[in-house]
């Protein structure tokens, strides 16, 4: 078996760079292969305590929201340092894209915001997709909870929705059969199905809740949503202290805005789930305030909830910051600084909920940089220790303080 | 062209960002915050408690929010010591803990062959040590703006405390390496590098002898140096490095080495910037930092005699701070001891003047801001 995994390992190293990639790409590497899926994963960076996280601003209103989570990360004295990226939108290769996964490869965890991807050359795919796909980030989930007092069209909703990441609808197979007729692939696998019924089960055992619903279209797409559905309902057998059902995805949008709160946790192939997040967000208080995680079997990477650049309202200070915050918190969560994250995510509930302070989306009138302020306000009050010294001026990032000029 | 026009123009947007936002919102910062923290506390033998003496001073004199948890920890000393548990409980609990020097026997009483210092690190599996070698200002030395970081691993190689006399006359010291603890240093070392922005490493190893033990940590280092494209990765043979590090030392950046090899690249590229007294360093595990001076002397005949150079010491509770997040603090100390070397006015002996332990510390004292 060892010998096995050698010369499995030798032979791939064998082979040029640019054939190794058509060949098999990292994803495949990773888990469609069982004799290279035995590869020991890389070590985490995690040295003293701290950890190294890669930042991926993206464009628009990315870069304003990565600076507010620096800035609160300094100020709540966060034991994790970042090694920012930045993805130039306007490039036409993936170099920069190829050093950011790698980077995610090493540090195993990533935070980012939505990175723009202007050019339209076929061969380059959007940067967010790819990266899904090369990290195999076969999972996203979106937790919704209504924040009292946020002018929403409901009250009282918490609910979970879990998504397929990788395959279905954006596997971006298209191709034009003949002169005017377009076929566009979409692929459901057994096995992404099952890992992803797996996951919502047991992330559903383990946050206490009660019910699954399996979100699909079987009724006309019988085979690829079929086989999801019914590998949701196999898989369901395993875990009878939770309940599940199905449901229709038009029915699931009539339902998400009638009646939200019927709704626990929401198991959706990757299409219907861009939709649901999308509505459920819309319901609760627009894109500003609700973040995303996309988990793989190596790696996790945390983003606000719903994918939208927000373009339009760079650099005007107007932005609704707690989208990027709570992402960080997430993250917070996930690297096991749970004191740091209650503290960060007290302080958000605080500023929006007691001291309502709201940017123009939610119809208030305060600006970016008054939320964070508040929020700091907050910070000061709590408890965290390895807190920094309020009066420093020195920047994180900046290390060249250990040298001599 | 086109990659400098765009960092010029990725500066610029970083920087009006950050002036437009970030500082905005810290510009009328809350009160100041109470909280304090522990940090364990182990003086070692020979001049480790003077030293630590000075580091309390000087802590007390900047009010830093530190808390110490002092524990004596000797192997020549067993009778005095505080159990190995209750300190590494100690540790495990703070995550932090600022340590002297431990002397080591040549020979052992108890006929085991590991060294406290060993069974410590161990314990916490503090696998990489980092030694920060740069050219102090007002240190008159051979050499002058060497900056050079030597990264090493303690927890396995020559120091695996395995030795066996197979027949009379016939003694065995297994060095062992392994994949795991090899990738695991070379990924340290390159996150370093990535972090304190460095451009290159070099792998220290001696792979044309010992083919498959250094073998196995150098194709580990250039396995780990894949994933790092926009660092140079170099590999280059001990002695000939030990020769370039004595003749030309600007030309390393971060250095990774087995265990042994560090330990005496530590003390060669030590002895370039001014000794044992002036060098600082770390050994840390995936989750505690053990800060201690970077050349590992007791100094043991100053005992008393307050000579010792506090620096090493002193940088070492500075970097302490700086990974703890009181960075205001850290800086103020370290700034005072950078001011202290470079007036030259107060020196110790081993600097070429006069100057006790004390009086070096109390110029520390009255130069922080």
């Amino acid at each position: 078996m060892a010998l096995a995994v050698r010369f499995a390992k030798q032979s791939t190293e064998k082979l040029s760079p640019l054939l190794r990639r058509n060949f098999c790409s990292a994803y495949e590497l990773q888990h469609k292969n069982p004799i290279q899926k035995r590869i020991a994963a890389i070590p985490k960076a995690q040295y003293g305590g701290r950890h190294t996280v890669t930042m991926l601003p993206g464009g628009g209103i990315g870069l304003e929201l990565s600076n507010y989570v620096r800035e609160i990360f300094r100020y709540a004295g966060v034991p994790v340092d970042f090694e920012v990226i930045d993805i130039d939108p306007n490039s036409e290769t993936n170099d920069d894209l190829d050093y950011a996964i790698t980077s995610i490869k090493r540090n195993g965890v990533a935070i980012k915001g939505n990175i723009e991807t202007k050019s339209e050359a076929t061969g380059i795919i959007s940067r967010n997709v790819a990266l899904r796909n090369e990290l195999d980030l076969f999972v996203n989930v979106l937790h919704c909870k209504s924040y009292p007092g946020v002018r929403s069209h409901h009250k009282d909703i918490d609910l979970i929705v879990v998504r397929q990441n990788t395959e279905g609808e954006y596997a971006m197979l298209e191709h034009e059969s003949v002169r005017g007729v377009v076929e566009s692939l979409k692929i459901i696998t057994v096995e992404a199905s099952e890992r992803l019924s797996r996951f919502a089960f047991e992330y559903a055992r383990k946050n206490g809740r009660k019910k699954v619903t399996t979100i699909h279209k079987a009724n006309i797409m019988k085979l690829s949503d079929g086989c999801f559905l019914e590998t949701s309902k196999r898989i369901a057998k395993e875990y009878p202290d939770i309940e599940h059902n199905n449901m229709i995805i038009d029915n699931t949008c009539m339902q998400l805005v009638a009646k939200p709160q019927q709704f626990d946790v929401l198991l959706t192939t990757n299409l219907y789930g861009s939709i649901c997040t999308n509505v459920i967000c819309g319901l609760v208080g627009g894109a500003g305030l609700y973040s995303g995680r996309n988990y793989g079997d190596h790696y996790a990477v945390f983003e606000p909830g719903t994918r939208n650049t927000g373009s339009s309202i760079a650099g005007k200070n107007i932005c609704n910051p707690f989208a990027m915050l709570n992402a960080s918190v997430d993250m917070l969560n996930h690297l096991g600084h749970t004191q740091h994250a209650n503290a960060i995510s007290t302080a958000i509930y605080e500023t929006i909920v007691k001291d309502k302070i709201h940017t123009a989306d939610l119809g208030g009138t305060a600006s970016s940089t008054d939320c964070i302020q508040n929020v700091l306000k907050h910070l000061a009050a709590g408890q965290v220790s390895w807190k920094i010294a309020l009066d420093s001026e020195e920047d994180e990032s900046d290390f060249t303080f250990w040298r001599f000029a | 062209m086109s990659l400098l026009t765009r960092n010029v123009a990725r500066c610029l947007i970083q920087v009006s960002s950050r002036n437009i936002h970030s500082t905005a919102a810290l510009a009328n910062p809350p009160t100041k915050p109470q909280q304090r923290v522990k940090c364990t506390l182990i003086p070692g033998d020979g001049v480790g408690p003077e030293l630590i003496y000075s580091v309390q001073e000087v802590f007390k004199a900047a009010d830093v929010p530190v808390d110490f948890e002092p524990f004596f920890l000797s192997e020549v000393n067993p009778a005095l010591s505080a159990p190995l548990e209750t300190v590494v409980e100690s540790i495990n609990r703070n995550k932090i803990c600022l340590k002297g020097i431990l002397a080591t026997p040549d020979y052992s009483h108890t006929g085991e062959l590991q060294t406290l210092n060993m069974k410590l690190r161990n314990e916490l599996d503090l696998y990489a040590n980092v030694v920060h070698v740069a050219s102090l200002p007002g240190v008159k030395t051979r050499h002058q703006g060497i900056d050079a970081v030597v990264i090493r691993e303690q927890t396995e190689g020559e120091y695996s405390a395995q030795e066996h006399e197979t027949v009379p006359g016939v003694v065995e010291c297994l060095k062992v390496v392994t994949e795991a603890k090899s990738l695991r240093i070379a990924k340290f070392a390159f996150d370093y590098a990535v972090k304190h922005n460095r451009k290159k490493v070099t792998a220290i190893h001696k792979a044309n002898i010992m083919k498959l033990g250094d073998g196995l940590f150098l194709r580990s280092c250039e396995k780990m140096a894949k994933l790092y494209p926009r660092i140079q990765f170099e590999k280059m043979i001990v002695d000939n490095a030990t020769m370039q590090l004595v003749s030309n030392p600007h030309q390393f950046d971060v250095m990774v080495t087995p265990n042994l090899y560090g330990n005496i690249i530590d003390n060669i590229s030590s002895g370039l910037v001014g000794g044992a007294g002036v060098v600082s360093g770390a050994s840390y595990s995936a989750s505690h930092v053990v800060y201690e001076p970077g050349a590992r002397h007791t100094f043991s005949e100053a005992v008393g005699k307050n000579i010792a150079n506090p620096t090493a010491m002193l940088l070492c509770a500075s970097k302490m701070l700086r990974h703890i997040n009181l960075l205001h603090y850290s800086q103020q100390i370290y700034t005072a001891v950078n001011n202290v070397l470079k007036a030259g006015k107060v020196r110790t002996k081993d600097l070429g003047g006069n100057a006790t332990t004390n009086e070096f510390t109390k110029a520390v004292i009255l130069s922080l801001k």
